[in-house]
């Protein structure tokens, strides 16, 4: 089968990408049909607007809260997981990432590496760093296992595999799993991949696990998942490493359910997952299961770069519900894979520049209508569209006193666009020169060219009228 | 410099703005019982009992004595040939007469192959369980492996009907949890399912396909 992870494309080529979606009917078609069904799932988890916005105030103030007090819970977290005997290690990038996996792997003898979904791990680009390393990290959620088995990336942060149909995944098992014959059934595709992971599972030398919350006074790491894969690879392995960005931790285990409750119901629409698996250590003596040996690793990748901001900070709140793709029209138009990063959709577009830079990225922040869905549903409240209008700046302007200059800053920067501003504020801020601008844009308004640039691409060119606003207003004022 | 000092100093470097205070979890959740009809046993339980079924779990009323027994029937009429369970209920089980049982009490690594293809079903305490979702409170041990609940195709869990509470939060500051976790501790609300085909929900993806909640109730309310 195919386990060779793909890099992903660079998110410059976000435009072409998107125009390909667009045009792609089916993929819309299919986009449109699972947005819809969860933005009806999750509308019904909600029917008191009064108690969700009471709800959102409470899962607002504690992300806030912990963020406040980043630093501290992160050492209070290492502390306590050191003590539970989870060891805990730190990497500022995807490279020391993906090196102290690789070496834990490398101490074990790995040959197969399961893997319960993590957002981080296709973050760091994880499965290509295994593969280098002559190592194999085989995906175990359904959705995530299918993309793999397709040499694809996923496509939602919820649900990986949503761009593609049950007769695409028929064909692609049939094609792809050995011994696995053709059928359209749900429940024997299913029942297909079970057979298969469960081997996969019993030899697996590692488990891999991302996280939801980790509790820093309990030293307590949090898994919401709705199959089981999550507690297999956290389970049966005799070494479980789990990893996660720094922004995760939350204080007190009594923060968590409040956070939980919004998660689960903002992403699916169910009231609760399946499973909610709370680990704080590895096998005890006397216990019979359960890994002997468990690391954390602490991902940065840029989100200090968004802390150090108190504006961008609230980006950190995020709990990765999925809501603000779901409820995009963006994202329903084009889909996950059009922007070409980890995260797709508003969370993508606000979170990726402090990943990549704002040099491959500064066309994310523009991809939006800025109706404000996504800051409406967010269950933490981040004011996503403030955050876009925000990087829209950072990207046109070079640093300004009271932030650090972001990576990238300044990155889509135009001598053009810069002059045609300071044209635009010269004529505003002198009445003769906007009256004679007013006059001869009116008087030799056929001149205006056909072709505008960006704007004629989709839309009608622009023609000022015959006559300016004053002189239509000085007209109706006579008698 | 480490990528930890490293990553602190940049996170302690930054500007602190105002603190918010502490949030105050408990006093969110007094307001919203405040505003509801009183909490009662009969109430949780026919919630709980509700929640499960829309999970697709199903719940069958047992007493003390006579649990075993009616699991001796359950397996009987589900076909379940080899039932697995932890140390602690091996003596009642095996007093029952039920068929196939088998404890587990052998590190896993003795018996990987067995226990992910012999055995059908497997029997688990719980701890508690939570009416506004549907939800058993499980904390494996010593005596009941992580797994036991998990693998088996089948899982039965006993829950005592006086220790469903009303929510999570008041799950976890009853039972004092932040006091000590265990090793691994879970809520599981119904079989493993997924939808990651076409949004097609599907029973059984990688743990159990059916859950059955044995509801431990007093005599005189089976009758
Ligand atoms: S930004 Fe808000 S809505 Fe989007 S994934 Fe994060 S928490 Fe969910």
């Amino acid at each position: 089968m195919n386990t060779q992870a793909l890099r992903f494309v660079p998110a410059s080529e976000f435009k072409e990408r998107a125009a390909a979606a667009v045009a792609d009917e089916h993929l819309r078609h299919s986009f449109r049909g699972a947005m819809d069904f969860l933005i009806g799932k999750r509308a019904a988890q909600f029917p008191d607007p009064v108690a969700l916005e009471q709800q959102r105030a409470l899962a607002e103030h504690i992300r806030k809260y912990s963020l406040a007090r980043l630093p501290d819970l992160l050492e209070q977290l290492e502390r306590k997981l050191t003590e539970n005997g989870i060891q805990v290690h730190w990497a500022a990038d995807p490279e020391q990432a993906n090196r102290i996996i690789i070496d834990i792997a490398r101490r074990h003898s790995t040959r197969l590496m399961v893997k319960g979904k993590s957002m981080v791990s296709e973050e760091i680009e994880l499965n290509h760093a295994m593969a280098d390393a002559g190592m194999e990290a085989l995906e175990s959620d359904m959705g995530e296992y299918i993309v793999q088995l397709d040499g694809e990336k996923p496509s939602h942060i919820i649900m990986p595999a949503i761009h593609k149909t049950k007769q695409e995944i028929a064909r692609l098992f049939a094609e792809r799993v050995p011994g696995a014959g053709y059928t359209e059934s749900v429940d024997e595709l299913i029942g297909i991949g079970r057979a298969v992971l469960r081997e996969k599972f019993m030899s697996a030398d590692i488990g891999l696990s991302g996280v939801n919350f980790a509790v820093a006074e309990t030293g307590t790491l949090c898994l919401v998942e709705n199959e089981g894969n999550g507690r297999m690879c956290t389970t049966v392995p005799d070494v479980h490493i789990a990893i996660t960005g720094i922004e995760k931790v939350v204080e007190k285990l009594e923060h968590v359910p409040p956070l939980f409750g919004l998660l689960t119901r903002s992403a699916t629409g169910q009231a609760i997952t399946t499973y909610f698996n709370m680990i704080s250590g590895p096998r005890r003596p006397g216990e019979k299961d359960g890994p002997r040996e468990m690391h954390l690793v602490l991902v940065d990748n840029g989100r200090t770069q968004a802390y150090s901001d108190e504006q961008l900070r609230s980006t950190l709140q995020c709990i990765r519900c999925g809501a603000c793709m779901n409820h995009c029209p963006v994202y329903t138009r084009i889909g996950g894979h059009a922007y070409g990063t980890t995260y797709p959709g508003p969370i993508g577009e606000i979170i990726s520049p402090h990943m990549l830079g704002l040099a491959a990225t500064h066309v994310l922040p523009t991809a939006s209508s800025l109706c404000g869905a996504c800051g409406e549903v967010c269950p933490v409240r981040i004011p996503i569209p403030d955050l876009l209008i925000r990087l829209r700046g950072e990207a046109q302007h070079d640093e300004r006193p009271g932030h650090f200059p972001m990576l990238g800053q300044g990155a889509a920067k135009s001598r053009v666009i810069d002059a045609i501003w300071a044209g635009w504020a010269a004529l505003y801020t002198r009445p003769a020169l906007y009256r004679a601008f007013g006059w001869l844009a009116t008087r030799f308004r056929a001149l205006t060219p056909p072709m505008q640039s960006g704007w004629t691409v989709s839309r009608t060119p622009l023609k000022p009228a015959g006559q300016t606003l004053h002189e239509r207003m000085a007209a109706r004022k006579r008698p | 410099m480490s990528d930890r000092d490293d990553i602190l100093q940049r996170l302690r470097a930054a500007p602190r703005g105002k603190a918010p205070l502490l949030p105050d979890v408990s006093a969110f959740h007094a307001a919203l019982a405040a505003g509801m009809p009183a909490s009662t046993p009969a109430a949780r339980r026919t919630l709980f009992c509700e929640k499960m079924a829309f999970w697709h779990g199903e719940v069958v009323r047992v007493t003390h004595d006579s649990w075993p027994e009616k699991l001796r029937e359950l397996c009987l009429a589900k076909g379940v040939r080899s039932l697995l369970c932890g140390e602690r209920h091996a003596v009642a089980l095996r007093g029952a007469g039920i068929e196939g049982l088998k404890t587990y009490d052998r590190p896993l690594e003795e018996w990987k192959a067995e226990l992910f293809q012999n055995i059908e079903a497997g029997l688990t305490s719980t701890r508690g369980g939570i009416a506004e979702t549907g939800t058993l409170i499980i904390w494996p041990d010593a005596s009941e492996p992580r797994l036991l609940s998990l693998v088996p195709p089948i899982h039965f869990a006993l829950l005592d009907a006086r220790q469903i509470y009303d929510n999570l939060f008041t799950a976890m500051s009853e039972q004092g949890w932040s006091a000590g976790m265990p090793t691994n501790a879970l809520l599981v609300s119904g079989p493993s399912k997924t939808a990651d085909i076409q949004v097609t929900l599907a029973y059984g993806a990688h743990g159990p396909k059916e859950l059955i909640v044995l509801l431990l109730v007093d005599e005189e309310e089976l009758a």
